[in-house]
Formats: structure tokens, sequence, C-alpha cells
């Protein structure tokens, strides 16, 4: 059984002439798979997201997650990070981690284990007692992703996470997030505008068309598990990276078109 | 012998030197004046301690002091909650909050004294009028400041709330207010220091109490002493509170 399944998935918005932003969209997340979203601006990623989180109701189709419907809430086992910094700039980094477990209902120690974890993880020790306004934003997504990962999510979403961020952290955060995705066996959907990044973390790549945003192909990365950075040199990377150029280069043409 | 060790350096660990310094260099400046001044404006530092010191011995004093303190706590707690409603209103209705955000930025603009004689002859003589002409002044800002912090809300902090499965009374108290607090409590130290301000105003034009009428009738019966302690003592208060609700603001939110 798939992890998540999107089935006939459609998304309008608006009343009287409602526009078209997704779909109709079929997919299928294997258990433990990295999939990764790419697709011209405008052309419905954050919508696939947000109806796959449950933060949006698709207007056809169904969404379910562990074999159960996703209605307009988020499932507990789904964790979700944005592309804007989402710390909470009151709270301390520890506190930014801990709030993902102020619900839980957890002994105080697994709490505190968990929390500890998070934070060694994602390498902010040293900056535990810091205010987000003290860290840089690649710092900033990590604390992000802690709070998440708190919370023992079996799907993490992640909105661009990295896409505020300098090449080089952001092929570092690349791959923390693929250290993270192999030693917990999550499944992740992650959603970018850079093909590299797509093409270097993914077992699986999307490719979108402009909107109303559809899969116009799907490429298989065939990356042993445990990757990093490094396959940037493979010369597999690089076709990689052209197939979904090709793919990607006439939707993306028409998406400025269109906005031009 | 070490650097460390001195005087300065120790002071200077604690924290203490610069509010020390801070202090010292603004009595020399009083002295300065009340010398320039030959003491017909006002009266030096060891003069004014000294009277400060008689006056406060009186129940004349401490009767001022509680006329201003009652009108003035009436005057800041209204423009407070009226100012925190208000604002909230306006920023969670959008078209309310357009159509309302520049006749009040407008109104705050007006030199408020010029509306004092409609205040006294709509509140009479007495608290009434004091008290609202301190919620004239520290009213606006509250709420200006209040509608500001809403509507700057990140769009990103509700759907993290969402995303994080917390209800919709989590999200208000673990979320939307503690984001809106620094914005707030800004706007709460502006409301506490014009509401003080049309107070004393209010007590200076026309009243028989408070430590605003205390300061007129120093300056009429040319009691430079009088007059230059109450300056001291409304001083004092004013910094002492602002000081203090800083103080407070930080431990709410650290990072402001």
């Amino acid at each position: 059984m798939p992890h998540a399944t999107l089935r006939g998935v459609v998304r309008r918005f608006g009343g009287k002439q409602p526009v078209h932003a997704l779909g109709p969209i079929d997919l299928d997340l294997a258990e433990g798979e990295f999939f990764s979203v790419v697709g011209p601006s405008g052309c419905g990623k954050s919508t696939l997201l947000d109806v796959l989180a449950g933060l949006g109701r698709p207007t056809e189709g169904s969404v379910r997650f562990e074999g159960r419907p996703v209605l307009g809430e988020v499932p507990e086992g789904v964790g979700v990070v944005f592309q804007e910094d989402s710390s909470f700039p009151w709270l301390t980094v520890r506190d930014n981690v801990g709030f993902g477990l102020r619900r839980a209902v957890l002994p105080q120690a697994e709490i505190h284990s968990r929390i500890e974890h998070a934070i060694h993880f994602m390498g902010l020790a040293q900056f535990s007692a810091h205010y987000p306004a003290q860290l840089s934003g690649g710092m900033r997504q990590r604390v992000c992703i802690a709070r998440t990962l708190v919370q023992k999510p079996r799907l993490i979403l992640l909105d661009e996470p990295f896409g505020a961020l300098d090449q080089q952290t952001r092929l570092l955060m690349g791959d923390e997030l693929l250290r993270l995705w192999r030693e917990t066996g999550t499944t992740v959907l992650l959603i970018t505008h850079a093909l590299d990044e797509a093409a270097m973390l993914s077992d699986r790549v999307g490719v979108m068309s402009a909107r109303p945003g559809r899969f116009i192909d799907l490429v298989e990365t065939g990356w042993p598990r445990d990757r990093d950075s490094r396959v940037v040199s493979d010369p597999h990377f690089g076709e990689l990276t052209a197939r979904l150029w090709t793919s990607l280069r006439a939707e993306s043409m028409r998406a400025m078109g269109r906005s031009i | 012998m070490s650097a460390f060790s001195t005087p300065t350096a120790r002071l200077q660990r604690t924290g203490l030197l610069d509010p020390l310094l801070l202090t010292a260099t603004a009595l020399l400046l009083w002295q300065a004046v009340g010398s320039w001044t030959d003491g017909v404006a006002v009266t030096g530092p060891a003069a004014t301690f000294a009277y400060a010191g008689q006056l406060l011995l009186t129940s004349r004093f401490w009767e001022s002091v509680g006329a201003t303190a009652g009108a003035f706590a009436m005057a800041f707690s209204l423009s407070a909650v009226a100012g925190l409603l208000l604002g909230l209103v306006l920023g969670l209705r959008r078209f309310a909050g357009d159509v309302a955000e520049p006749l009040l930025a407008g109104f705050y603009t007006i030199p408020k004294v010029t509306l004092y004689p409609v205040v006294l002859l709509v509140f009479g003589l007495g608290i009434g009028a004091k008290v609202a002409f301190g919620v004239m002044h520290g009213l606006v800002p509250v709420t200006l400041f209040t509608v500001a912090a809403i509507k700057t809300l990140p769009p990103v902090l509700p759907r993290t709330a969402r995303a994080l499965r917390l209800s919709p009374a989590q999200t208000m108290r673990w979320v939307l207010v503690p984001a809106c607090v620094p914005q707030i409590v800004a706007g709460l130290r502006l409301g506490f220091s014009l509401s003080l301000l049309g107070v004393l105003i209010g007590e200076m034009f026309s009243s028989q109490r408070g430590l605003g009428f205390l300061l007129v009738s120093g300056l009429a019966q040319n009691n430079v002493k009088l007059s230059t302690t109450i300056v001291l003592v409304i001083v004092v208060f004013a910094i002492a509170s602002n000081t203090a609700i800083l103080r407070l603001s930080r431990r709410f939110a650290p990072s402001a």
C-alpha cells in the first residue's frame, strides 16, 4: 500500500471566475521514498503541498495518508516545513524545538530526550539558549525542521525550505536532509525550484506543467540510499539535470509568457 | 596591577558604570543650569533635595500625588483597555481598519491642548476633565500600535500553528498573542507617557489639586524650589515606570 496517495486531485480558487490552479493529479508516494516536485513558478507546487498536508481541501478528488482520508486538517504523523522562517522569535531555540511537543501526552523523560536528540541532530546544541534573531537564516530553518522532527513524523513535507538560503548553505542543508531521511526512514516530499537540488536529493522527481499544474514527467534518479551532495560530480547528475530541464523548459516559457 | 582590578573595571563588569555616569552628568547639568539662572528658574540639586525632604513630610504633597495618581491610573487603564479592544477589532476587520486608521492618525496630529476648553465645558472642573484629557492623549497610540501588530503578523504563523495541529484557542494563546506582544508593549509605553502628559496638562490649566496644579502654583508664587521639586518627582516617576515596563516586556518578548 502506498504511504500517501492523491487521486484526481483538482484545486480551483475564487468564486465567479475561478482560477484552475492544480490538477488533475494522481500520485502515489511509497513508504520511505524521497520525492521532489519541480515546476515553473506559479504552477501550483505549494498548492499541491497544502492539499497533501491537509492545510487546504481539494476542490475535486481525494487525498489519503496511511490509508485514511485527509480532510482539511493536518493528520498526526505529517510534519510541514515552510519556505518562510517560521521559528517563533519570542522563544529560545530549545523552546522552539520543544514547541512541537507542547500538545503531546508523553512522559517528561521522553519529551526531554526527543528535544535533546533533535537539537543535536540538527547541529543546534551550542545555540539552544539563543533566540532566532541571533541566528542565520540557515540555522533558523534548522530550528523549524527540528521542531517538526520531535513529533517523529512519518511523512515530512517541505515547501522550498532552502529557497531563501545561499547556494553553499543549500547544498549542506541538502546533505542534512538526506541524513535525516536516511536515519529516520521517513517519507519526504520536497517542493523546490532548484533542478540540481531535486536531481541530487531525490529517489524520484515529478516535473509539473505550467498552471494548472499536472505531472508531465516522473524521473527515477537511481541513486543509492547513502548518497550525499558529492553526487554533483557524477556524470549521471548532469544527465538528470539535463532531462529535468528539457521537460521543464517549454513549460517555464509558457508560464513566463502568461504572466508577462 | 592589572586593569581588571581597578574600581572602574569592576563597575563595568557589574553594569553600573553607565547608569552612574549618566546620573552624574545629569546632576552636573542640573547644577549648571541652576547656577546659570541664579536659582530664578531652577534650584540646584542640593537645595532641591533638601526642600524635597521637607515637602515629602507634608500632607499637601501626598494629597496632590494621590489626586494625580488616581486620575492617571484611570486615564491610562481606560486608554489601555479601550485601545487594545479597539485595535483588536480594527486589526481583524480589514475594512474598518482601513477606514479608521487615517482618521485616528489625523486626530493624533491635532495639538489636543486646543480642544481642552471643549473638554472642560463637557466634563467640568475636576477629575473627569483630567481623565478625559489623558485618554485623548493615550488612546490613539495604543490603538494604532495594536492594529499594526495584528496587521503585520506574518501569514506563516497561523499556517505553522495549523501544521502543528493547534486548536484555535492554543493558536491564539501560544502563537498570535506572543507574536503581537512587542508592538503592543511599544504602544502601551507611548500611551503611558502621553496619558500622563494629558493628565498633568489638565491639572496645570484648571484644577485645584494634583502635581500639575502644585507645579503651576509654585510658578505663580515664585516658589522655584517647589516647582523644581515637582519636576524632579515627575521625572523620577516617569523614568522609573518606563524602565519597569521595558523590563517587563523583555521578559515576555526577549527578542524585542
